[in-house]
This record gives structure tokens, C-alpha cells and sequence, in this order.
């Protein structure tokens, strides 16, 4: 995997050597470091802190961090709210579906692609790529009629086929790259023993894709996790709103429940901070390769 | 190790052709031409998916966009290029689309130039791997919240009576007074700063990647001809990331310009257009003045400026390969 995390460090150009005498520039790069993380990481740190307060002391003056009031309420208020546990549900739901249907749709194509010469391939290559550059915007308005002709308006089946739409194309070009790095002689060994492609596919390439599947995996999550567009304008009941939406919804209320809202927002961003943990290097790897070969 | 799991460089996204393997004997002409089909049969859910909700709905969208008063009217009528004519008259799609603009380049720009600057850091060979690792972790941070996340948080954070405020007015850079969602004159710097936020983390990465991808025999020669860090900088380095940066900076521009949520649940495109950008702009007009075939044309004409640089993006990405 292109670990960051492993690869030995080279130097970038702004130091030409490590001389013994850099402690100077140690500090200076270690204060620059500093900022930059105080940058990134207030916020959060605010919006945890957030989560633990009462809604009273939110605006307290002078702000704190931490404040007499301190306690887990918003989070069990939110715990113990059924409408509230339904959109985390929803979201696992929607989000899962849509990463295994992807990986699924994606391998078929993809092996396609990486395995056979045919007619069009060309043009259906550039179709996949600039697919991804059609704005969500353009495609609601039909969206909006289309799922309500399919039946699919204010289901789950429609918000996955949804988001399918959006993971397939960068899927299939990561797992067409991905196949492309694995020999060919590999499939074509089962081929001579009289085994078909599909054979070929899913018991000998797909096995050996696992890092590849997994950074692909992640990153599609991740999507179907985090949108909002189609997630607000598609569904309509309390009952089908998926975690983003939610969130707004508690904002759209009378006052505003801050607490509950940080709350909601730290347990919304769980999973997406367990896969990155978990699967970090697959995470940055996939990621990257993907920014760099879409 | 990185063979493995990544594409070398220099693989075109789709592999040169793989010969499949010859049947032989009886039923020759048979088996070939079901090896021919095969191919298909792989794309075709990708294709049935494709077709009804990529292709369908753009031409949907288009035939929409030609007539009147669709979805609320049973017997819409054909009216040519008069809803185009609606929205190029209206000011506020000049506002929307200075306001995308201003929004996406600025966001794009400065992408850069922290991701870069960040990169960099992390990559020093003056600090241990340990050290490099958990500040990766926090730089990574704003990237791992959902938009929906990131504007309540920041909503809360810039509210008149906000911790932002608090520090500025204890510092004195302001009166610790400003409304920074809710003001014409800091709105849109305020919803672009929040982008900023949340978005540099994907192009840090990306370019912290390329940085470890560049061979260090590149800089001992520069070393050897005698370039200092500045010029390795700027002869090893930059030319060395330059595909990566417009890979990169092409890909945020197109996001970018497609950002909804973030404005839609920071300022709504308000205060008076302030923030109106493309996205917010088209929904309003169908989802809130439900009138569905003004805003397809908006869409349409939304639609075709994403081509322009989609275009840019494949033709780019053709000339990497």
C-alpha cells in the first residue's frame, strides 16, 4: 500500500542536509507544526467540549472548555430518542448497501476493463471518467420525478441506487487500476483447467484485492455516509432521514438544542474515524491513488 | 511493497489490451464469439445503472428545461428558450455565479497553499516518524466530518456570541461585535473560510503522497550542481508535484463548484445572495418556488459549465497516461 505511514521519509528541499546543528530549525518547525494543528484541531476539540456542556452554557462568557454543568445528558438524550437512533440506522443501512452493491458492480466492471479488448471500450472509459463531473444539482430535479415514477421516492432502495450512481465510476476506475497490477497469468491459470472468467474473477483476483477493495470500500462509505443533497430532497419522512439530514433537522427547531447538536455530531462522525483508524494506510493510500489516477 | 495495492505511475487508468486466452478445438467460432460478448456481460449493470439514472435523467432534465411549468403542470407546454431567457435575465444568477466563483477559486487556491505548506512540514526529515504521525493525524481531523457536521459546528463557533468572536475581541483585532453568517460584507469570506477548513486535508495528503513518491536521487544531483533548499524547492520539487497539483486542484475546482450542503446549512445563499452560489441558487428555485422548469434550465446551464471542465480534467489526465 502507498503507506504514508511506512515509507522512509526524503527529504522535500527545504533542508539540504541534516547537519548537527538544526535544533534551531527543529524548534521552528515544531512551533509551525504546532500552529497549524491548533488550526485544524480547535474546532474539534470545541465541538467536543460543546458536546458535554448544558445548552445554558454554551455562550457562557467568558467561553470555557470545560464548565460546572459538565455531563453525558445530550448524549443519552440522543441514545434514548427512537426518531433520533432511526437516523443513525438509516445511515448504516443506506452507507453499508451502497459500499457492498458498489464493490460488487464495480469488480464486474472493472475486470472488464482490465481483462478483455472490445469494441467501445474507449468511449465508455471516458463516459465513466466524466460521469463524475456531472453536478448533483443537474440531476436532482429529474431525480426527483424519476424516483417518484420508479416507486423509489422516500425509500431506502432509492437513496442506494442513488449514491451508486455517484461511488460506481471513481470504483471502477480504482479497481481497473487495481486489476491491472495483478498479472494476467494468475487468471489465465484457471482459464486452462476449463474454468470461466467469472471463476477466474471472484476466486483468484478478488481474493487477492482485498487492500485495494477495502481503500475503495472506505471512501465509498464514506460518501453515502456523508451526503445531503439527495438524502434531503428524496426522502420525506422523520422515519427514512438519514445522519446529515438529522442534524439539520435539530437545527430547523424552535431553539437550539447546541449540545445535542455537538452530540449528535460526534457520534455521527464515529464510524467514519473508526475506518480511518482502522484502516488508515488503505485510507490514504486509496485516497491518494484515487486523487492522483481518477 | 506499494506495487501491490496501488497502480505504478505510469498505468494508464484502463490497461492495454490483455489477449484472452485461445479457445481451441470444436465449437471454435461459438466460443469465440461468446468471448466477445463477455465483456459486455460484465458492464452491463454498470450500464443498466448508468443509463436510467445518468443518461435518463439528463435528458430529463433538458426536455424540463424546454418546457413549462412541469411536474406542477399536468400538460407543460412547449416554450424553447424562454426559461433560459428567465434565468439569464435574473441578477441573482450573476450574483450566483460571481459568487461560485469567488467561492471556488479562493477555496482551490488556498487549498493549496496550506495542503502544500502542511506537506511539507510533515515530510521534514528532521523529525521522527512518531512525532510526524500524530500530527498527520490531527491535520487529517477536519476531513473525517460530514459537511452537515462542519457547518453546524462552525455555526456555533462564529455566532455573534462565539468563541471566534470571544478571541478576536481579546486580542483586539475586532470588537468581538461581528455577525461573520449573517452580514453581506463577511459571508461569503466566512462560508469560504469553513470550505478552506474542511477541504485542505484531501489535497495534503495527496501531495504529502507525491512528496514521498519523488526519488531522493533527484535531489543528491541537485545537491551535487549545487542548489540550495530554495532551488530544489523550485526545480525538483514543484516539477516534480506539478501533475498531482492539477490533478488535484482540477478535481477540488469541480467539487467545489457542486458545494451545496455547507452553504445551504451555513447562511441558505443569504444574507440577500450574498452566498447564493449555483447549487443554492437551482434549488431554490425548484424546491422552494417549486417552479421546476426554470430551475432545469438553470441546472442544464450548470450542467454545461461542469463540462467545460470536465473536458479540461480528461484531456489532462489523457496527456498523464
Amino acid at each position: 500500500m502507498t503507506a504514508v505511514v511506512e515509507r522512509p521519509a526524503v527529504t522535500d528541499g527545504t533542508t539540504s542536509r541534516t547537519p548537527p546543528k538544526n535544533t534551531g530549525k527543529k524548534v521552528a518547525l515544531l512551533a509551525a507544526l504546532t500552529l497549524g494543528a491548533l488550526f485544524a484541531g480547535l474546532p474539534v476539540l470545541w465541538m467536543l467540549a460543546s458536546s458535554f456542556k448544558r445548552n445554558s452554557e454554551i455562550f457562557a462568557f467568558p467561553p470555557r472548555l470545560i464548565t460546572p454543568g459538565f455531563s453525558f445528558d445530550a448524549y443519552t438524550t440522543i441514545l434514548t430518542d427512537p426518531t433520533k437512533l432511526r437516523f443513525f440506522l438509516n445511515s448504516y443501512v443506506v452507507a453499508l448497501s451502497v459500499t457492498v452493491l458498489s464493490l460488487v458492480v464495480a469488480v464486474l466492471a472493472a475486470y472488464a476493463f482490465s481483462r478483455y479488448e472490445f469494441w467501445g471500450k474507449k468511449t465508455i472509459n471516458v463516459v465513466v471518467v466524466s460521469v463524475q463531473a456531472v453536478p448533483p444539482i443537474t440531476l436532482l430535479i429529474p431525480y426527483f420525478g424519476l424516483m417518484v415514477t420508479l416507486r423509489l421516492y422516500n425509500t431506502y432502495q432509492g437513496l442506494i441506487l442513488t449514491y451508486m450512481v455517484f461511488t460506481l465510476p471513481y470504483a471502477i476506475i480504482m479497481m481497473t487500476g487495481y486489476f491491472n497490477t495483478l498479472p494476467k497469468e494468475l487468471d489465465e491459470a484457471v482459464k486452462v483447467d476449463g474454468a470461466g472468467p467469472m471463476t477466474a474473477l471472484w476466486r483468484i483476483l478478488v481474493p487477492i484485492s482485498v487492500p485495494g477493495l477495502v481503500s475503495v470500500g472506505v471512501y465509498t462509505f464514506m460518501i453515502a455516509w456523508n451526503e445531503f443533497l439527495f438524502a434531503l430532497t428524496l426522502t420525506r419522512t422523520e422515519d427514512m432521514r438519514t445522519v446529515p439530514i438529522g442534524i439539520q433537522l435539530l437545527m430547523g427547531q424552535h431553539s437550539y438544542e447546541w449540545n445535542e447538536m455537538m452530540a449528535m455530531s460526534i457520534l455521527g462522525c464515529i464510524p467514519v474515524l473508526l475506518l480511518f483508524l482502522f484502516f488508515q494506510r488503505y485510507f490514504i493510500g486509496g485516497m491518494t491513488a484515487g486523487a492522483v489516477k481518477l | 511493497m506499494s506495487q501491490i495495492t496501488r497502480p505504478p505511475e505510469d498505468t494508464p487508468v484502463l490497461a492495454a489490451p490483455v489477449r484472452v486466452s485461445e479457445a481451441s478445438g470444436r465449437g471454435r467460432s461459438i466460443s469465440r464469439f461468446k468471448q466477445r460478448l463477455t465483456p459486455y456481460g460484465f458492464l452491463t449493470p454498470t450500464g443498466v445503472l448508468l443509463v436510467i439514472l445518468m443518461v435518463t435523467p439528463i435528458i430529463m432534465v433538458i426536455s424540463y428545461s424546454l418546457l413549462d411549468g412541469v411536474i406542477t403542470n399536468k400538460n407543460p407546454a412547449f416554450v424553447g428558450f424562454e426559461n433560459y431567457a428567465e434565468v439569464l435575465t435574473n441578477p441573482v444568477f450573476f450574483d450566483a455565479v460571481r459568487n461560485t466563483l469567488v467561492f471556488t477559486v479562493s477555496s482551490v487556491v488556498v487549498h493549496f497553499a496550506i495542503g502544500l505548506a502542511f506537506a511539507l512540514m510533515l515530510n521534514s526529515p528532521l523529525l521522527g516518524d512518531r512525532i510526524k504521525g500524530l500530527f498527520r493525524v490531527l491535520y487529517i481531523l477536519p476531513w473525517l466530518f460530514t459537511v452537515a457536521i462542519v457547518a453546524v459546528l462552525w455555526r456555533l463557533l462564529l455566532s455573534p456570541n462565539g468563541v471566534v468572536n470571544y478571541l478576536l475581541g481579546a486580542f483586539g483585532v475586532t470588537d468581538g461585535q461581528t455577525e461573520w453568517l449573517a452580514s453581506t460584507s463577511t459571508a461569503l469570506a466566512a462560508v469560504t473560510f469553513i470550505n478552506i477548513w474542511s477541504g485542505y486535508p484531501f489535497f495534503m495528503i495527496s501531495l504529502l503522497a507525491g512528496l514521498q513518491g519523488i526519488p531522493r536521487e533527484l535531489y543528491e544531483a541537485a545537491r551535487v550542481d549545487g542548489a540550495g533548499a530554495f532551488k530544489q524547492f523550485r526545480h525538483v520539487t514543484l516539477p516534480q508535484l506539478r501533475p498531482i497539483i492539477i490533478s488535484m486542484a482540477l478535481l477540488d475546482f469541480i467539487w467545489t463548484t457542486q458545494q451545496f450542503a455547507l452553504i445551504w446549512m451555513t447562511t441558505g445563499g443569504g444574507p440577500i445572495a450574498a452566498t447564493e452560489v449555483l447549487s443554492t441558487f437551482t434549488y431554490k428555485l425548484a424546491f422552494t418556488r417549486y417552479d421546476f422548469s426554470v430551475a432545469s434550465a438553470a441546472a442544464v446551464l450548470v450542467l454545461l459549465m461542469s463540462m467545460v471542465l470536465a473536458f479540461f480534467y480528461v484531456r489532462h489526465q489523457k496527456a498523464r497516461d
